[in-house]
């Protein structure tokens, strides 16, 4: 199973835009390490959702689009990151919210341009903040590895993000 | 657009896309060795000139495909007559002195310098005009 950082899509129009949400949980046991405490110092623990993985989330969520784009027939590879800004900690009992848009998109790849809101799930009635900015690059890597096989299996897009896709209300591409 | 508004936006492209500064990008800095970049980067750098330029650049247009892996075209680790003549008519925005005088394939992305991609934006803009 892949491990998934969205916990549902909100939206997704294919060539053009997404949104999905991911619940931070204190339950999440990587939160207990990042950053644990330290008795010796007095300092005390600060759980807070790692950077990396606010990224991964937005790999995730654009990567979705950009695959759902072309009905999942490509293998869709974060190639790179273009520009990663994070200013707001996430921290347990807010929502992340990422919206991403396809600003290009070719037979070799896409480029997205994403935005990244913090809402405090004790009071959602308060207007997001922008908690950064994220631009991505995937690669179609069967158009792109000239002389590489990578099989017919879309090893990208496994059962876990057809759970996702269908608890989202996503109807899989049509065969 | 004059080639020196050209060269202004292709460096202004390429200090995006390959986190540069202004001047490390010369009119012969070679994209792989000088500059840095790698393979993915070419997608990134076709992206963004196409956002420049507004222009469409189709697969292997810029960036050649399948020339290294035809074995008519390349033997030995060298780049054969004909593959230089595939290479040529595929890419006419590059420089081939270099690749002629020393065909080893691993001297290929040697061909993408600053000025091979001006040349490339040069001729679109004509041919859309």
């Amino acid at each position: 199973m892949r491990w998934l950082w969205i916990d549902r899509i909100t939206d997704l129009i294919a060539g053009e835009r997404a949104s999905a949400i991911k619940a931070v949980s204190l339950a999440e046991e990587h939160l207990h390490d990042h950053f644990e405490g330290d008795p010796s110092t007095g300092r005390s623990a600060l759980p807070v959702m790692p950077g990396t993985l606010i990224l991964e989330g937005m790999a995730q969520t654009a990567g979705i689009l950009v695959g759902y784009s072309s009905g999942f027939r490509e293998k869709v590879v974060l190639a790179k990151v273009v520009r990663a800004d994070l200013s707001l900690d996430a921290l347990p009992g807010h929502v992340i919210r990422y919206d991403v848009r396809i600003t290009q998109i070719s037979p070799q790849g896409a480029a997205t341009a994403g935005d990244v809101w913090l809402s405090d799930a004790a009071d959602l009635n308060s207007p997001p903040r922008r908690l950064g900015t994220i631009d991505l690059i995937f690669s179609h890597i069967d158009q792109n590895m000239a002389g590489s096989e990578f099989g017919d299996h879309n090893f990208v897009f496994g059962e876990s993000f057809w759970t996702l896709l269908r608890l989202s209300g996503v109807q899989p591409p049509s065969a | 657009m004059t080639r020196e508004d050209i060269f202004d936006k292709v460096r202004g492209v390429l200090i995006e896309a390959l986190a540069l500064d202004e001047d490390e990008v010369t009119p012969n800095a070679k994209l792989t060795s000088d500059l840095g970049a790698e393979s993915i980067d070419f997608l990134d750098i076709q992206f963004q000139l196409e956002q420049a330029f507004g222009f469409k650049i189709e697969q292997g247009e810029l960036f050649p495909e399948n020339v290294q892996q035809d074995p008519e075209f390349v033997q030995g680790g060298k780049v054969t007559e004909k593959g230089i003549v595939a290479l040529k008519e595929k890419l006419p925005h590059a420089d081939f002195t270099e690749l002629q005088s020393d065909p080893r394939v691993s001297r290929v992305p040697e061909l993408f310098t600053v000025d091979a991609i001006v040349n490339f934006c040069q001729r679109k803009l004509a041919a859309s005009a």
